[in-house]
């Protein structure tokens, strides 16, 4: 066989090969399987005096059309056409596919033995005061650190990014421990509620294998976020399951199975569940539709609907909004939702498509919140001073201030692109630099406001 | 000689088992035999054979192994199991049966046209 004839035989198995591949009824383990038959007839082919291209032709013509076999295969094994996790493959792969099973099962571990540890200096969750508010304002700090540990590891992160990641951690742990906050004081619980969203977009530093800066790295973080949330529910709706039977079989012999499960199993479980999921969303990546974007697809006509349904309300009944002291909450919640709906319709849609309905629902959508946000924001400052600036209202403001701002240019954008007068990737990019502005802002509510407001 | 596609598929079975009854196997030489045993008569779609193994190897009748050819490539090698001996007799009683039978009718008259004629 000459040197060249064995270069273009090796191309054409190579092109025939991810064409085989490409069905999902055939795995690979079956395409090494045909390529070693169609390696074999094309030996002995050109032992008989055919040239390799020949040999080749005749070859795959033998193995019979694709589109058959692919049927045949499917028959046999129906299950393939529907996906799944590849769990510890034979064949290539394997041995990193373990690898990191291994390093995620060790971190989850070590989130649930980091959870325990304090019980060991006397801080209970069931014990005083003192102990339950320990475990909130460390709460994120038991879990994330592993997941980001894990990326890290899995990335081959650089010194430099060691050393962000290190440095925003440390820095969250002695912020939220060390403040002398006021006994019951809101400073705190802000803080323990801004530190998580803090610390969850320190991950992806790690996530991005320290190139954070990365328009796309970002984007794949928060497709990451969205699909990470929907299996850690996933996760603890099981593990409710798992407690509740546990109680009830423990119960039918008469003992009483609490204890145990609210000491360790949830504690542990609530913790490891992060670095689990986190590593099952990985693994899963391409082989399994993304969901957030699907419950995007279904909610956001909803929601839509349910704005403009209250808009039009409003505007037949002539009521205002009532101005309640935490009436801005609830619609910063309402504007997080459309803000996690847009992100989500961006994070999936094909770049390069041509704007369709869904992109004018999406603009609506994005307009009526604003419309709702703006009346709702219009009563409130003009009562602000009545309230005063407790640090909460402050957090409150901030957070939807943000939100609008998000919202307004993403209301342009999407006005830009579905007029035609730009594309899509401007409106992405805008989602994606967003994205540390949400992280300053809850560094400040965490570092800075206990210090403004007092500690109160 | 075209042999029609259900008498294909159900001959398949006993010939496969038939040929790994003679030792461990792998798909091509599996085909090649079958060839060979036929005096060429016999032609089958080489990749159907592997959805046909395949399906012996989930039903326990045979056995596969990941080895290596002489080349150093991936092969899978499969072997006959104790139910597939166990299936290959049943078999052999069955199409025992079915040729006796045949025999039995007028089908034997009709003798084989020579290949040209």
């Amino acid at each position: 066989m000459s040197e060249k004839g064995r270069q273009l035989l090796e191309d054409r198995i190579g092109e025939w090969r991810s064409y085989v591949r490409r069905r999902q009824a055939i795995e690979a383990a079956d395409a090494d399987e045909l390529e070693d038959h169609l390696r074999s007839q094309v030996a002995e082919l050109v032992q008989a005096g055919l040239d390799e291209d020949e040999a080749f032709l005749i070859g795959v013509k033998r193995l019979g059309e694709l589109d058959v076999l692919s049927r045949e295969f499917a028959r046999e094994h129906s299950e393939r056409l529907w996906k799944r996790l590849v769990v510890a493959q034979d064949g290539d792969g394997g041995g990193e596919w373990r690898r990191e099973a291994t390093a995620a099962v060790g971190l989850a571990v070590a989130a649930a033995v980091a959870i325990k540890a304090p019980e060991l200096f006397g801080l209970r969750w069931d014990g005083p005061d003192v102990g339950q508010l320990f475990y909130l304002r460390n709460l994120s700090l038991f879990a994330l650190p592993f997941l980001a540990g894990f990326f890290a590891w899995k990335r081959t992160m650089d010194a430099v990014g060691w050393g962000w990641l290190a440095a925003l951690f440390v820095a969250g742990a002695l912020a939220v421990n060390l403040t002398p906050f006021a006994p019951e004081g809101h400073t705190e619980v802000l803080a323990i509620l801004h530190l998580p969203i803090a610390l969850w977009l320190a991950v992806g530093i790690a996530y991005a294998g320290g190139a954070w800066r990365s328009h796309d790295h970002r984007m794949n973080y928060v497709r990451f976020s969205g699909e990470w949330f929907i299996y850690y529910v996933l996760i603890a709706l099981g593990g409710g399951v798992l407690m509740g039977l546990t109680m009830f079989v423990f119960g039918a012999i008469g003992l009483d199975a609490e204890w145990l499960l609210t000491t360790w199993i949830l504690p542990c479980g609530a913790v490891g569940a992060v670095v689990i999921a986190g590593w099952l969303v990985e693994a899963k990546q391409s082989v399994i539709e993304n969901m957030a974007p699907v419950l995007t697809l279904i909610f956001t006509p909803l929601f839509t609907l349910m704005l403009l349904a209250f808009l039009i309300t409003m505007a037949l009944t002539g009521s205002g909004i009532e101005v309640e002291r935490d009436v801005l909450i609830g619609f910063d919640l309402l504007l997080v939702l459309v803000v996690g709906l847009l992100l989500y319709s961006v994070s999936a849609r094909d770049p390069h498509a041509e704007p369709g309905f869904f992109d004018v629902l999406s603009l609506l959508l994005v307009v009526c919140a604003l419309a709702v946000d703006a009346m709702a924001l219009w009563a409130i400052l003009a009562r602000i001073t009545a309230f005063g600036f407790s640090p909460n209202r402050v957090a409150a403001l901030g957070e939807n201030l943000i939100l609008v701002a998000n919202l307004t240019g993403s209301a342009v954008l999407y006005a830009r692109f579905v007029s035609r007068r730009s594309g899509f990737a401007p409106l992405e990019r805008w989602q994606t630099a967003y994205l540390p502005v949400y992280a300053a802002w809850a560094w400040i509510v965490v570092l800075l406001f206990p210090l403004v407001f007092g500690f109160q | 000689m075209d042999i029609g596609k259900d008498l294909v598929a159900a001959s398949a079975t006993p010939l496969v088992l038939a040929i790994l009854s003679e030792g461990e196997s792998y798909g091509y030489a599996i085909i090649k035999r079958v060839d060979e045993l036929s005096g060429g008569k016999l032609q089958w779609t080489d990749g159907m054979l592997y959805p046909v193994l395949h399906r012996l190897e989930r039903n326990g009748l045979v056995e596969a192994s990941w080895g290596r050819s002489e080349s150093g490539r991936r092969r899978k090698y499969y072997r006959l199991t104790e139910d597939g001996s166990r299936e290959l007799a049943d078999q052999q009683r069955q199409w025992q049966v079915v040729s006796e039978t045949l025999r039995a009718t007028p089908f034997q008259m009709f003798e084989p046209v020579p290949q040209g004629a």
